[in-house]
């Protein structure tokens, strides 16, 4: 009896692993054993051909000396803390405008979000052509007519200066359309007697905005604080192609995490030292992540 | 009757704020948009013309039959359909049909297995990304396609997703297709699949979307020019014929025009999976 029992449970499982066993088979091997890899890398010393060695915590210790690193480090924290609030009020003024009752609103929100599904590479082109450099770059011009000094136009993406804010606007640009969606999805969710209640005490629109929307919206916010944030220290392509010049080199002023995990693995092929590099991106993330459990948490429970 | 009209008033200058800025966001979207299909158009001299022209006098169609001989965009186009076409497929199959098993079944170890996917979601990829690149080397992938494929067949998001959505259909209905005597398998392909229709779309466009623009992934594993995807050989055109404009604007425009469609086509759904991730959380 518990034989057959046993058998049956069995049976079972192997008809559910079954399901499972496609993906995770490829997932497994693919996904998991490299991230398990990654993290022995990261105290090892090896160049993908010769024997692994064992360097205990060098790699972290050679990172803080390396002032690539640190200006990795010091440009993807700057780059972050300038993209995040500036997508999110942009973000939210674009989902409070597309909210309202309008003529055309499926055609304003297509036209939003075009830039988010554009291929990167040909609108960085497009960018880098309106953002020249040169006196003769369209958006040079039209500052020089609007009173601009000719000697004092900004150089923009090859300029130590105009670097960060080219690619600061350039990522609110492209990226905008997709959390105004979620923003959209937040403020269909408040309840439409909350505005009725309020225009019978004589509220006004920013009185609305501020004591219901704005209040009413903080989980939607924080959710996009927290994914904002991840995909901002992830960045690369965006860096590689308005900053990186034709052969992608990047210098101090632009380099992020993920081009310095680049160039010294594929680059140089010190394997461990940019597994290392890759660990801090991954604690930096860990920590974004958790915060974002914990308010999760915060958010169901009131 | 005052207060009536003042409020009548202080809404039409309301309208008209908002539309103004609905003007501007249009332009602020769409002009490099149109700076792309006008520059397109051009001989590469006219392209820096100040006061900007935005319809070419002569219309120069011959960028668009120059740049498939210049490179073998073609090509590129072949290879970025195939790989995505390969991938989204792969992605649909194996993530409902484990997602199926996660959601509907009781086996042992099913938590643990999927906090396993779970626990990935939040790893980027870029932390691991060269040691998955040393371990496809290894296999004697490097340089080619199928590196490329395997690398984003099996993603845990897919897993995740389809898990979310199945879990929604009641159990009701499983519960009386197994009284019916249809097996697992049956019912996997008879009934969820078609209920979940709008999330395999949902999955389409995102793996499509990602697939055809991602970058970094065939720039750190294709070498061979002719294994090139369409992004990866669109940026090498840019590099090596930087001045160009009229022929890297036109090559734009052909790389853009698939995502578009889909896009266009399935934006419904797109829609629907960004606001369904956005009011999880």
């Amino acid at each position: 009896m518990k034989n057959k029992a046993l058998s049956k449970r069995m049976r079972n499982n192997l008809l559910s692993y079954s399901f499972i066993l496609p993906n995770f088979l490829g997932f497994l091997i693919f996904t998991l054993g490299p991230i398990l890899f990654a993290f022995i890398l990261a105290f090892m010393e090896w160049d993908g051909n010769h024997a692994m060695k064992f360097v205990g915590f060098e790699n972290f210790i050679a990172l803080v000396s390396n002032q690539r690193f640190l200006a990795a480090l010091r440009n993807t924290v700057v780059y972050s803390l300038a993209t995040v609030p500036c997508t999110l009020v942009v973000a939210l003024g674009l989902a409070i405008l597309l909210n309202q009752n309008i003529r055309g609103r499926a055609f304003f929100r297509t036209v939003s979000f075009f830039p988010y599904v554009a291929s990167l590479v040909a609108v960085a082109a497009v960018w880098n052509m309106l953002f020249s450099p040169s006196k003769s770059g369209p958006v040079n011009m039209i500052l020089y007519s609007l009173g601009w000094e000719a000697k004092s136009l900004p150089a923009w993406a090859a300029s130590r200066d105009w670097v960060m804010f080219t690619l600061v606007l350039f990522s609110v640009w492209k990226n905008m359309g997709y959390y105004m969606v979620i923003y959209l999805a937040g403020l269909q969710g408040i309840n439409s007697e909350l505005y009725e209640a309020a225009s019978l005490d004589g509220a006004g629109r920013m009185q609305k905005f501020r004591y219901i929307t704005w209040p009413q919206l903080k989980p939607t916010t924080f959710f996009v604080t927290v994914i904002l944030t991840i995909n901002c220290f992830k960045v690369f392509d965006v860096v590689y192609m308005l900053a990186g010049g034709s052969n992608g080199i990047l210098n101090t002023s632009a380099i992020v995490l993920v081009s310095h995990i680049y160039e010294e693995s594929f680059g140089k092929w010190r394997l461990g030292y940019g597994s290392a590099v890759a660990m801090v991106l991954f604690l930096i993330v860990l920590v974004v992540t958790l915060i974002q459990f914990k308010g999760e948490k915060n958010y169901a429970n009131s | 009757m005052q207060t009536v009209d003042g409020n009548k008033y202080r809404n039409i200058l309301y309208r008209v704020f908002l539309y103004i800025c609905l003007l501007l966001l249009t332009v602020v979207m769409l002009v490099p948009f149109a700076w792309m299909l006008s520059s397109s158009l051009k001989l590469n001299k006219d392209i820096f013309v100040f006061p900007i022209r935005w319809i070419p006098e002569p219309i120069r169609w011959q960028n668009y039959i120059d740049i498939w001989k210049r490179i073998p965009l073609l090509n590129f186009l072949v290879n970025t359909v195939k790989i995505t076409v390969i991938v989204t497929a792969f992605q649909l199959l194996t993530s409902s049909f484990a997602a199926y098993a996660f959601a509907k079944r009781e086996f042992d170890f099913k938590n643990q297995l999927f906090l396993a996917y779970i626990a990935t979601i939040a790893v980027p990829w870029q932390v691991y990304m060269v040691p998955q690149y040393i371990f496809f080397r290894q296999l004697g992938l490097n340089d080619t396609h199928l590196a490329l494929i395997i690398l984003q067949a099996f993603s845990a998001f897919g897993v995740f997703m389809m898990r979310q959505f199945y879990a929604s259909i009641p159990d009701s209905l499983c519960e009386a297709a197994r009284v019916d005597g249809m097996n697992e398998y049956k019912i996997w392909a008879k009934i969820m699949l078609p209920l979940s229709k709008p999330a395999l779309s949902t999955l389409t466009i995102f793996t499509f979307v990602s697939t055809w623009n991602d970058f970094l992934g065939p720039m750190i594993y294709l070498r061979t020019d002719t294994k090139k995807t369409v992004q990866l050989g669109l940026r090498m055109f840019i590099s090596q014929y930087a001045a160009e404009y009229g022929l890297i604007m036109a090559a734009s425009v052909v790389a853009l025009i698939p995502v578009l469609i889909i896009f266009l086509s399935l934006q419904k759904y797109f829609v629907a999976g960004i606001a369904m991730s956005g009011v999880k959380g």
